[in-house]
């Protein structure tokens, strides 16, 4: 392989990696803006979508298959449920902490993620859970590069869904609401905004794209685990920070350029896939330390 | 702040804190525990004498732990990594150099001190939710440093480190170990007692109610933040030295995020910023799970679900809330 097939492959990797990460990112930005709250449970919740996904799939498998279509309908049905367990979460975890001090809030964010990863953790008795989904192995070569069916159709739906998400936000009236709430939550209660209605809203919607991202990993590598929210919440943590927190466009960009940095980063002498997660933290701490804000996030006023 | 359960709970509570109101009654208990402390290991036998030893140690992580987050106020998810410093450090130094533990022991605090400047000195700035996932992701580089590493054995660690000597007494039993660390547990309740009542205590305390506000009154908040981190990090590298001296080898999985979050844990759940409350969470969480054997993989889902619980009923923890503000 010469240097260049390295590269548009390393640069396929990315970009499949990084939708991964911009989906699951869209969650914690959403969540961030309108609440302020880092939601720690979000990665809990991708990792609960893969299994709700999984689940869905064994029952409607008979029926539709384990194909496009199984997984498709899956993957819907996976988003509404892990939707609803969103806003439940939000409803009786967070919200009776809308007033206390921050680390109290932080603690109760840590302690659902610890619920749901042991919840299925029992249920599951920590076994690696077989995805099982059937998408056959074609793909289209282009030179030396080939690019497998799969990985269209799983950037191309995470397209699909972040466009829905980036329409929604900006040409809807919850979504209007959504961007007023983030700038001055007491003010839009003022001007009659119905802010739990808009916070559930939000709950529902960052939920449910996590949930996609699960189903589609799930498909796509194979296999589910109760512990494997916890790397990609980090991650898409990190991609969240670069494109600057709050900002939407930003998740997205922040995700891909991870996915990228990650696929590439491996190739450095030296890195390895060993020390692959060290150099994403690595590049949250210096984003962090240098850039706060990220790439497009608006600088912040209040310090806490 | 009294948002706790009423009725029953509250004055049985109420009734055990005045067990301890006066000078003479705490007098009293302290006699009481340390006898408790010295006669245990007799009446209760060897595999006792080993979960006690577990939880004396996780008695100095969480009070070193609740310096950063029940004192300062700080959100440390990755307090896993200071105790993997302590370990690794003597874990090196005396299997590859040949050192004295003793030796081994202040290198593994100024390494600790040096990952707690590097760590705190950049983030400390940062809003509190941030600190709280740049501790988390640097808990994990340290873990997966420690894997990837030679010098650090890899993903099967350091085995073979020797136990020390103190004035020609060998510490090598159980036994031993069990009262070596009842000494590190009193050392580190009496050195957290005195910190909170020092000056640098006070300030923790303020900089945690009112950031501004202190700031105001003249307080360095960012230096005295790092006060904070630096000491939660020699009580990490000294349980992470005589723990590594205890077992006699190290490997990565011990110092995971899940030994963050229990220790973590143990803070929160006795009540983070009390003492007693601290070593009755440590207690708790090393303990509970001897109790409760039979439930296996549902152990950590019951302690997920109590954390939920007493965050959401009774944010304060489990001990009373005592008088002093």
């Amino acid at each position: 392989m010469t240097v260049f097939d390295i590269f548009t492959h390393q640069l396929v990797n990315g970009i499949v990696l990084g939708s991964f990460y911009a989906l699951v990112a869209l969650g914690y930005t959403m969540v961030f803006g309108v609440v302020k709250l880092l939601n720690f449970a979000h990665g809990d919740l991708y990792m609960v979508g893969g299994f709700a996904g999984f689940l869905i799939l064994s029952v409607l498998a008979p029926f539709l298959g384990t194909g496009w279509l199984g997984v498709a309908i899956s993957m819907l049905f996976a988003m509404l449920a892990v939707g609803f367990l969103g806003v439940v979460i939000q409803r009786v975890a967070y919200a009776p902490m809308l007033a206390a001090p921050r680390l109290s809030i932080l603690i109760t964010a840590l302690a659902v993620s610890l619920v749901l990863q042991n919840a299925v953790l029992a249920m599951t008795k920590g076994q690696y859970q077989p995805f099982g989904a059937n998408f056959g192995f074609g793909g289209v070569n282009l030179g030396n590069l080939f690019i497998s069916y799969n990985q269209m159709v799983l950037v191309g739906t995470a397209g699909v869904l972040m466009l829905g998400l980036e329409l929604f936000v900006s040409r809807t009236q919850y979504g209007r609401a959504m961007r007023a709430i983030s700038v001055d939550k007491d003010m839009c209660r003022l001007m009659g905004i119905n802010v739990n209605a808009v916070i559930a809203v939000t709950f529902f919607l960052g939920s449910a794209l996590a949930a996609a991202a699960g189903t589609m990993a799930g498909a796509y590598y194979g296999s589910l685990w109760y512990f494997m929210g916890f790397l990609i919440g980090l991650k898409a943590f990190t991609a969240a920070v670069i494109g600057g927190i709050g900002s939407i466009p930003g998740a997205m960009l922040g995700g891909l350029i991870l996915g990228l940095l990650e696929s590439f980063g491996t190739q450095l002498p030296g890195v390895g896939s060993g020390w692959k997660d060290v150099f994403s933290f690595s590049v949250l701490i210096l984003v962090l330390v240098f850039k706060p804000t990220g790439l497009l996030g608006k600088p912040e006023q209040e310090r806490m | 702040m009294a948002a706790l359960p009423q009725g029953a709970t509250a004055s049985a509570w109420g009734g055990l804190a005045r067990l301890l109101d006066t000078p003479r009654k705490r007098g009293f208990a302290i006699a009481v525990v340390l006898t408790a402390m010295v006669v245990a290991p007799f009446m209760l036998g060897p595999y006792a004498t080993v979960i006690l030893t577990n939880a004396l140690l996780y008695v100095v992580l969480a009070l070193g732990l609740n310096i950063v987050v029940g004192y300062a106020g700080l959100l440390d998810l990755g307090f896993a990594a200071f105790f993997a410093v302590g370990a690794y450090t003597v874990g090196i130094t005396t299997l590859h150099f040949g050192l004295n533990f003793w030796l081994a022991l202040p290198l593994a605090i100024f390494f600790a001190i040096i990952a707690g400047v590097i760590i705190g000195t950049p983030t400390l700035r940062l809003r509190s939710d941030y600190l709280a996932i740049v501790t988390l992701g640097f808990g994990e580089i340290v873990r997966i440093s420690a894997r990837n590493l030679r010098e650090t054995g890899g993903a099967s660690g350091l085995i073979g480190i020797d136990s020390p000597w103190i004035l020609g007494w060998h510490i090598e039993t159980p036994l031993d170990f069990y009262f070596v660390f009842c000494v590190l547990a009193i050392l580190a309740v009496l050195a957290s007692a005195r910190l909170v009542n020092s000056r640098l205590g006070r300030a923790w305390l303020y900089v945690r109610h009112d950031e501004d506000a202190a700031e105001a009154m003249g307080i360095d908040r960012v230096k005295v933040k790092l006060a904070a981190y630096i000491v939660g990090a020699i009580y990490g590298a000294i349980a992470g030295a005589f723990f590594a001296a205890n077992l006699g080898a190290i490997s990565p999985e011990s110092f995971s995020f899940q030994q963050s979050v229990l220790i973590l844990m143990a803070v929160i759940l006795g009540g983070m910023g009390k003492i007693p409350g601290v070593v009755l969470g440590a207690f708790i969480v090393i303990l509970a799970p001897e109790l409760l054997r039979d439930v296996g993989d549902l152990r950590l889902l019951i302690f997920a679900v109590g954390l939920l619980l007493i965050m959401l009923f009774r944010p304060s923890g489990i001990w009373p809330a005592g008088g002093r503000k």
